[in-house]
């Protein structure tokens, strides 16, 4: 009896870490994307997924709209806040340097949150899930239906982004401005237009990550940074601009958190993702899949 | 920025001799006083802070790590094992420099995004240990009974001993600060800075300087954060979070991050924008912080202390 128990208990901990990680994974897609397009690390990518949650609770719950209109609602005004972000706040910096570049996302991604606290309080919101949540149960393993579309929507979004990235004029055209901007310049892209679209989609990604989050562990203002670090943590397990790198890393991430907090101390939850991120910056910076770069000056 | 000059350095030390006596008697700011020790522990940080990411380069977004190292190895040193607090003010530097050379060897390899993450996740896995480790540090709820200082019987007990104890620290890790940037060192720095590259093919040692600058600046940290936990005699994990990191940042950022002056000026005005002309704003105040942050990346590059400069620049075209 015993041993099943803690079998069930440790498949129960993979299901949950899969889950989580899947919507780390999308935060670290959409660090990527912003990345390849313009060698940005975007610090507030993760209150897309904030603002993804709790706009959605505003148009279902409190406005009433019907699921999937809220769905397409909230996908929008994310996307709006994320092209308002490249206008805004990185644009118009006239000598981009990292280290400029790193202190405009953080200071807009406290602009965003303190802005959502003001609209919503310090209080968590849930969502109803989107399919109800009488959960499934496989062998002593309780599954909630809600992770079945978190799953559902990394899938989607890693197979569309694959397809756009390799099949479409536009997607084709992002990619070379991630290859060479000038070169993508003289054959007629507009990098500009380029980068808001790069800004644009990983703010859309981000706000359906948020929106399939929300039913699982609710939502609040202050969540962004911490989903922030977990993705880009994701985004460097798996090797910073690889996709499929990005999808690894995630579910591996929310793997070591999810068995971490139910083995070891629960309290440590947030540090084990940490602990691994920077091990992972200290032995191989590269990631699981990505190429060498970031200690070049050591080979010269 | 190798020229120390000395006109402003005695304007500011004449400034900071007479301000509690002015100020103390003027009833609508007999308390600025007591913002100025605040500010002048800020002060204390960002002074190694901008040596760190202004003359070298490298960004660290957990500096409120070793700031907190220094607060809690006052508070449970003093508390649990009655030491004496100067002695525990060293233990704490010492702990900060120890932390500093086992993360900053592997962290300032990196650069750019990944220097920044690497100290974020630093700075946020300190601050759940203080927050978890509730035997030694009081978890959540933080810990109180933290001594004050004295020395051969004299005691800092009211704010104008605390400031002018405090602000002599600054003074002392000013001018060590100047020295540094003097000394091969400091040009070792601006040299990476400029040139990682050339720098290593003019023999510079390049992990070396960095990890020495980085220490240093952790010291500077740990010794704000003892003395914060001496004079506010009750620290708890929040003060230490992430967003101080950031506010660190906003500090240099907002006086300036090329130069030491720029520290100064930085921590001084910030300390009275969050406790004294942006606490009207209440909740609006974390947004006001966001936009001055992004204002001055976008129009103001080189901080409050590039602004005479570009104005004269600007009236002689």
């Amino acid at each position: 009896m015993e041993t099943i128990s803690a079998a069930s208990q440790l498949f129960q901990f993979i299901v949950t870490g899969l889950t989580v990680g899947a919507i780390y994974a999308m935060v670290a897609i959409g660090f990527n994307i912003i990345y390849n397009v313009t060698e940005i690390i975007n610090l507030a990518q993760g209150e897309f997924v904030m603002l993804g949650g709790l706009i959605m609770v505003f148009m279902h719950v409190t406005v009433g709209l019907p699921m999937i209109l809220a769905f397409v609602a909230t996908v929008l005004l994310v996307t709006l806040t994320g092209t308002m972000l490249d206008r805004l706040a990185i644009k118009p910096i006239r000598q981009p340097s990292v280290m400029t570049l790193i202190i405009a996302t953080i200071a807009a991604s406290i602009v965003i949150k303190g802005t959502a606290m003001l609209i919503w309080g310090k209080s968590p919101y849930d969502l109803p899930a989107f399919s109800g949540r009488t959960p499934i149960e496989l062998g002593g393993v309780i599954i909630q239906p809600q992770y079945l579309w978190v799953i559902g929507f990394l899938a989607v979004v890693a197979i569309g982004l694959t397809l756009f990235f390799n099949r479409t004029i536009l997607g084709k055209a992002m990619a070379a401005c991630a290859d060479n901007p000038d070169a993508a310049r003289l054959v007629g892209i507009n990098v500009q237009y380029m980068v808001l679209l790069s800004f644009a989609l990983s703010a859309a990604i981000g706000a359906i990550a948020g929106m399939t989050l929300t039913p699982i562990a609710l939502m609040d203002y202050d969540r962004g940074a911490m989903l922030a670090i977990k993705g880009f943590g994701a985004a460097i397990l798996g090797g910073l601009g690889s996709f499929s790198g990005a999808v690894l890393g995630g579910l591996l991430i929310g793997l070591i958190e999810s068995l971490g907090a139910g083995f070891l101390l629960s309290g440590y939850k947030d540090a084990y993702a940490l602990i691994v991120l920077l091990l992972v910056l200290f032995l191989r910076p590269s990631g699981m899949m990505g190429n060498f770069e970031v200690t070049k000056f050591k080979r010269f | 920025m190798l020229r120390i000059r000395k006109a402003p350095i005695c304007v500011g030390a004449l400034f900071i001799l007479l301000f509690p006596w002015v100020a103390g008697r003027l009833p609508a700011i007999e308390h600025y006083p007591d913002l100025m020790v605040f500010a002048g522990i800020y002060c204390l940080m960002t002074i190694g802070m901008s040596l760190l990411m202004g003359y070298a380069g490298q960004i660290s977004l957990g500096h409120a790590a070793f700031y907190g190292i220094g607060a809690y190895a006052s508070g449970i040193l003093t508390t649990q094992y009655n030491l004496n607090p100067w002695l525990c003010i060293l233990l704490g530097s010492v702990a900060a420099t120890a932390v500093a050379v086992v993360v900053g060897a592997p962290s300032l390899r990196l650069r750019g995004h990944y220097l920044a993450m690497a100290t974020l996740a630093f700075g946020i896995i300190v601050n759940i240990v203080f927050r978890e480790e509730a035997e030694w540090t009081g978890g959540p709820d933080g810990m109180g009974g933290i001594p004050g200082l004295d020395i051969f019987g004299y005691s800092f007990d009211s704010i104008h001993k605390y400031y002018y104890l405090v602000w002599i620290v600054v003074a002392i890790a000013f001018f060590f600060t100047i020295r540094l940037i003097q000394s091969p060192t400091g040009r070792a720095l601006r040299a990476i800075h400029a040139s990682e590259a050339a720098a290593s093919a003019m023999g510079i040692d390049i992990s070396r300087s960095k990890i020495v600058v980085f220490a240093f600046s952790a010291i500077l940290a740990s010794v704000a954060g003892s003395l914060y936990a001496h004079y506010m005699n009750f620290i708890n994990p929040s003060t230490f979070d992430t967003l101080f990191s950031i506010k660190l940042v906003i500090m240099i950022a907002l006086g300036g991050m090329h130069t030491i002056w720029g520290a100064v000026v930085g921590s001084v005005l910030f300390a009275f924008l969050s406790f004294e002309w942006l606490h009207q704003f209440g909740e609006y105040e974390i947004v006001v912080y966001g936009l001055v942050l992004m204002m001055v990346t976008i129009y103001l590059p080189e901080g409050l202390v590039g602004l005479p400069g570009r104005i004269v620049q600007r009236v002689r075209r």
